[in-house]
């Protein structure tokens, strides 16, 4: 079967102290090449550790992922990663950062050099090809995660939080480039995130999970990621639509973490 | 309304005056980047360290075999029969003529080239070992009750140990250096593995790189701070144990000149002894201060 797909995946954690936390219970997901998943809920609810599970960084304690019918058994090239923040490489510059997949891979100066260039034009970088990252603002650097996942030509590319330390206006505009992004180069995206708003706009596919056991809770199919591609980011967030399925996914967060907190009067 | 005028750059320097930012600030106590330089202070305080001892000698307050005088004292006023050299004119001839035939840099040098080379060993065993008990557990489990034992014992209490192995040549010396900087560099080194965000590991094996590259490309990078914070640490500790050991035993090197001088009662010499190891211990501290800056500007920036 062609795509990712997430096998009725379960996870659970021994704690030192002998005790267990279910932190996913039979996950089943599949996404076709080229879908954009948004994945959205309260913190707790498992959310980075399925990430963590299909980027090959954790094995899941039962069920299986498969991408493009191979099973995942750890990090490969094939699903490329964006983080929050902090996981570039400081010691190299823009360039060398963006061109480290390439070189990794054994590929001449020549192929990367163009595969750089080329990627720094794509998050418009390419004056700061040779700043050493650390002077670069979140958002730049933000810009050159994307630009170094890219250089690999993944199939997935998974965003854990990538815009999550970003400020809003900032935000905005990344919203944007990845939607962007992802037109252009028709990658499958998996984005995690903790804004409603972000997961409505960006997600063609929105996945919204409870927590304890982390679980599926409710999944929509959502038409504001293509129209963003042409249109208008602020006027699509003031759409109707947007808002009103923004407030019912509010109210569906806001009641499930009243349940957790035992319906009390937590403000 | 504040006042407008401001003060003039020497002032501020000087520390007279508070910078143009800090004199519009109204909470200065407790604001440690409100407090200036107070560098006209510091001028006093040498100025006066400087004249008390040119004073209690000139006056005759301290026996030279106590304390030695700043300068020679003979003014044209002066009875020649009172002459004496000073620690200044002592500094000049051990700089052109030496010290019981040894020039006064054979000794700095050899002092320092003892501590370099001592540094040198142990960082190329101590970063290895380091790096392995960072990132093997049987390598952490060998070596860990060698490092938790060796590592509270100060590198002076194995002089002993290292007269009877090694005597006291050049040999023991770079023993004994080298021991004072291993353990440094080794735990330097660990730290630096551990301090790895795993975000980066993770990073680098999605990019498709492998463990030697890994290794290579992130986690040997990630630990270059502590790395040079280790160097910097050794050479001071080497430093120190090293002037402990020439005054020990030794025929060359800045310790065992001073111990020399002790017993011919040359108290300027053992005073200029004093001034030269702090002197020379401020400049590599001050060093490796400047490479750090410039081989690591990363520093801190993660």
């Amino acid at each position: 079967m062609n795509g990712l797909v997430i096998d009725d995946v379960s996870m659970i954690f021994t704690l030192p102290d002998g005790g267990e936390v279910h932190a996913l219970q039979n996950v089943s997901l599949h996404l076709e090449p080229g879908e954009l998943m948004a994945v959205l809920g309260p913190s707790g609810c498992g959310k980075t550790t399925l990430l963590n599970i299909i980027a090959g960084f954790l094995a899941p304690t039962a069920g299986q992922v498969h991408l493009n019918g191979r099973q995942v058994t750890g990090p490969h090239k094939e699903r490329g990663m964006v983080f929050q923040q902090g996981a570039l490489f400081e010691w190299m510059t823009a360039a060398e950062n963006v061109g480290f997949g390439p070189r990794m891979g054994g590929a001449t100066r020549a192929e990367i050099a163009a595969k750089v260039g080329h990627l720094l034009d794509v998050v418009a970088l390419r004056e700061f090809a040779d700043e050493p990252v650390y002077r670069l603002s979140g958002g730049m650097q933000q810009r050159v995660a994307l630009a170094r996942c890219l250089a690999n030509d993944p199939d997935v590319i998974l965003m854990d939080e990538p815009l999550g330390a970003l400020d809003a206006l900032t935000r905005e505009k990344m919203q944007g480039l990845v939607l962007k992004l992802w037109k252009d180069t028709g990658k499958t995206i998996v984005l995690i995130t903790h804004s409603v708003e972000e997961a409505l706009f960006l997600g063609e596919r929105l996945v919204v999970m409870a927590p304890r056991p982390g679980r599926i809770h409710k999944a929509f199919a959502l038409p504001f990621a293509d129209q963003g591609v042409e249109g208008d980011t602020r006027a699509i967030k003031i759409q109707p639509d947007f808002i009103a399925t923004r407030e019912e996914i509010l109210t569906m967060i806001w009641e499930m973490e009243e349940e957790i907190m035992g319906g009390g009067n937590t403000g | 309304m504040a006042d407008r005028k401001q003060p003039s750059k020497l002032a501020v320097w000087l520390g007279v005056a508070d910078n143009p930012f800090t004199r519009q600030k109204t909470v200065k106590f407790g604001d440690a980047s409100a407090v200036n330089s107070g560098r006209l202070w510091s001028v006093a305080t040498v100025a006066a360290l400087l004249f008390a001892w040119w004073a209690v000698t000139r006056w005759g307050l301290l026996d030279p075999i106590f304390w030695p005088p700043l300068d020679g004292g003979l003014y044209p006023w002066d009875n020649p029969a009172r002459a004496r050299p000073g620690v200044v004119d002592r500094f000049a001839s051990l700089v052109v003529e030496g010290y019981r035939n040894v020039p006064l840099w054979e000794h700095v040098w050899t002092s320092v080239r003892r501590v370099l080379l001592g540094v040198l060993c142990g960082a190329l065993a101590g970063i290895p070992l380091g790096f392995a008990m960072g990132l093997n557990s049987v390598a952490r489990g060998l070596l860990d009750p060698v490092v938790e034992f060796i590592r509270p014992i100060p590198p002076l209490a194995l002089i002993p140990l290292v007269i009877l192995w090694l005597g006291i040549d050049e040999a023991a010396k770079t023993f004994l250096l080298f021991l004072a900087a291993l353990f440094i560099m080794l735990i330097a080194a660990r730290a630096g593995v551990s301090s790895v965000r795993i975000s980066k590991v993770h990073a680098a094996y999605s990019l498709g790189a492998s463990k030697p590259q890994v290794l290579r490309y992130v986690i040997l990078p990630n630990a270059l701070p502590e790395i040079f914070t280790g160097l910097r640490t050794s050479m001071g500790v080497c430093w120190g144990t090293l002037v402990a050991a020439e005054l020990v035993a030794a025929d060359q090197g800045v310790g065992s000149m001073m111990m020399v001088a002790k017993n011919f009662l040359q108290t300027d010499v053992v005073v200029i002894g004093i001034i030269l190891i702090g002197v020379i211990g401020f400049t590599i501290e001050m060093l490796m201060r400047a490479l750090e800056v410039w081989l690591i500007p990363w520093k801190g920036k993660g």
